[in-house]
């Protein structure tokens, strides 16, 4: 299957434009109906590009990351499959047969991509202690790298061999404990962000707060818009009915110091 | 002393910067590093001193998460009370913090059902409809129409949590700051504890009994007896324990590592899917 080096180059420059687009979901360059294009362009057959792009695009037309949720992942599938479908001379709907799994198996990339990524984070926290913008910058930046590449080499492997059966033994070749073990743990990790949040707030006394909105969100299905409406209420509620605000516009000259030693001089006052 | 002022190009940058929300999106924090990084330029305008320097970038590079497209007002409000904290209006940490928390529940809440399940599937099917057909003007003007709201809502949300966060600040009076503090902290907490639920995933399916009644086999399993008594019990405790063990000054890189051996291990062993 000969493709020209120039071609192999533009594809994988286009990879890591498409690797990078999918975590920043800002641009969407790694959504079929742009990727395909692309790609179809880049080897010489802009139309079939289009076509493909758009019939994968009304399949992956619910593919959408909310919160931590990760959903199949588009770049690598329109890409891969362009390539099978323009160089292989495959059908569109053998293209969509291939694009499927590899959506999957990029997925369990991006999930490692992202799990990759906490170490610019941790070495932001480094640099922020030197308060150094510059390297705060290029720890943001340069993890978009990572999603480049994870793009950008199954990309040049298949550009340079063109075998849907390489890629598939690619990804068998590694063991499942690792990629389903990864996948379970980047379900539990986001804990350790809201772990921190909890600690910063540091509001002990509110914490009954915290256990409401598990407790709400756990037996029911209402959006975030309901729970930050709740929350407000609940907010709003607490403020207006808490003696501690309303003495203070009684007897300014009482006010401040720890919310608890307030708690404990109220407590004091009824005994 | 002069009193500290973001500049238009100031918040133009932090607009651009935005675009770049996600690049270092990563599970233990998300968008941690993102949001310092869109507050860069304020906090080199707001504060001279290295100590203050370091702080701000301390209490930005906590976790957040919000929809990409939606970040704007969040920031824009955010950056108004590193302004007013610059200038000496008496806001606390934990106050920014909490308000930030507090915003991004409602605006993922707000942002996802707008750019994931409306712009973008209107946009993309139209696209597409002129794809099928062959015409290049699906996919550009998909690619157009799509980044053009995207960018307006980034920019003008921006500006517009940026007003909207100083008249916010001036208006405060008296022990108002206590009560917004106050009140914020209960909103991002409430938010926090539906987040637990909604966004981690523990699932144990481990068999404890198989019962077969007239041909239906009926399989329990350790899932199952959990989320009859609390969905999502697992993700509670953990988040605790996690907490527990942060405050104990055990690093956040270590509790990842064992995350990842607990993973790996019990996924092998089939007491976690």
């Amino acid at each position: 299957m000969g493709l020209s080096t120039v071609q192999i180059i533009g594809l994988v420059l286009f990879g890591c434009i498409a690797g990078m687009g999918s975590v920043l979901d800002s641009f969407q360059t790694h959504r079929p109906l742009i990727a395909c294009t692309v790609v179809g362009f880049i080897l010489g057959d802009v139309q079939t590009g289009v076509i493909l792009g758009g019939t994968l695009e009304m399949i992956a037309l619910g593919w959408m990351n909310i919160g931590a949720a990760q959903s199949p992942d588009s770049a690598l599938a329109s890409i891969i499959s362009t390539i099978l479908v323009i160089v292989g001379k495959q059908s569109i709907s053998a293209g969509i047969a291939i694009a499927l799994p590899v959506a999957v198996a990029g997925q369990v990339l991006t999930v490692f991509a992202r799990t990759v990524t906490i170490f610019f984070q941790h070495a932001a926290d480094k640099y922020a202690e030197e308060a150094n913008f510059k390297m705060i910058d290029v720890c943001h930046v340069t993890a978009l790298v990572v999603q480049a590449l994870r793009v950008a080499i199954p990309t040049f492997l298949v550009a340079a061999v063109v075998s849907p059966t390489g890629v598939q033994t690619l990804l068998d070749s590694i063991p499942e404990v690792i990629t389903g073990g990864l996948t379970v743990a980047g379900g539990m990790i986001v804990v350790v962000g809201y772990a921190m949040v909890l600690n910063m707030m540091g509001a002990k006394y509110l914490m009954p707060f915290f256990f409401l909105g598990f407790v709400i969100a756990a037996f029911t299905d209402f959006n975030l818009v309901a729970f930050g409406i709740m929350g407000a209420v609940f907010a709003i509620i607490y403020v207006q009915l808490n003696p501690k605000f309303a003495e203070v516009k009684a007897a300014p000259a009482v006010a401040s110091g720890p919310a608890g030693d307030d708690l404990d001089d109220e407590l004091d006052d009824e005994l | 002393m002069s009193e500290k002022k973001l500049t238009k190009k100031d918040r133009v940058n932090m607009f651009l910067r935005t675009n770049l929300q996600q690049a270092s999106f990563n599970y233990e924090r998300m968008h941690g590093l993102g949001m310092a990084f869109d507050m860069v330029p304020a906090i080199k305008r707001l504060y001279d001193t290295k100590e203050e320097r370091v702080a701000a970038l301390k209490r930005h590079l906590t976790f957040f998460n919000v929809t990409p497209g939606a970040v704007g007002p969040v920031l824009g409000v955010t950056a108004a009370l590193e302004e007013s904290k610059a200038n000496g209006a008496d806001i606390d940490e934990s106050t920014i913090g909490s308000i930030k928390v507090g915003l991004m529940g409602p605006f993922c809440g707000v942002g996802d059902p707008i750019f994931w399940g409306t712009l973008r599937p209107i946009t993309a099917a139209i696209g597409a409809s002129l794809a099928l057909g062959g015409s290049l003007l699906g996919p550009v003007l998909f690619f157009l129409a799509f980044n053009l709201v995207r960018m307006a809502a980034l920019y003008f949300g921006l500006e517009f949590g940026y007003q909207k966060g100083l008249d916010f600040v001036k208006h405060l009076a008296g022990n108002m700051l206590q009560k917004v503090t106050e009140g914020a902290s209960i909103l991002g907490l409430f938010v926090m504890g539906a987040l637990v639920s909604k966004w981690t995933t523990i699932n144990v399916p481990l068999v404890v009994s198989k019962v077969t009644t007239d041909g239906a086999t009926t399989i329990t399993t350790v899932q199952d007896i959990l989320d009859q008594l609390l969905p999502g019990i697992l993700a509670l405790i953990l988040t605790l324990v996690v907490s527990k063990l942060l405050k104990k000054n055990v690093s956040p890189i270590a509790i990842i590592f064992i995350l990842f051996a607990v993973g790996i291990v019990g996924y092998g062993l089939g007491i976690l899917a």
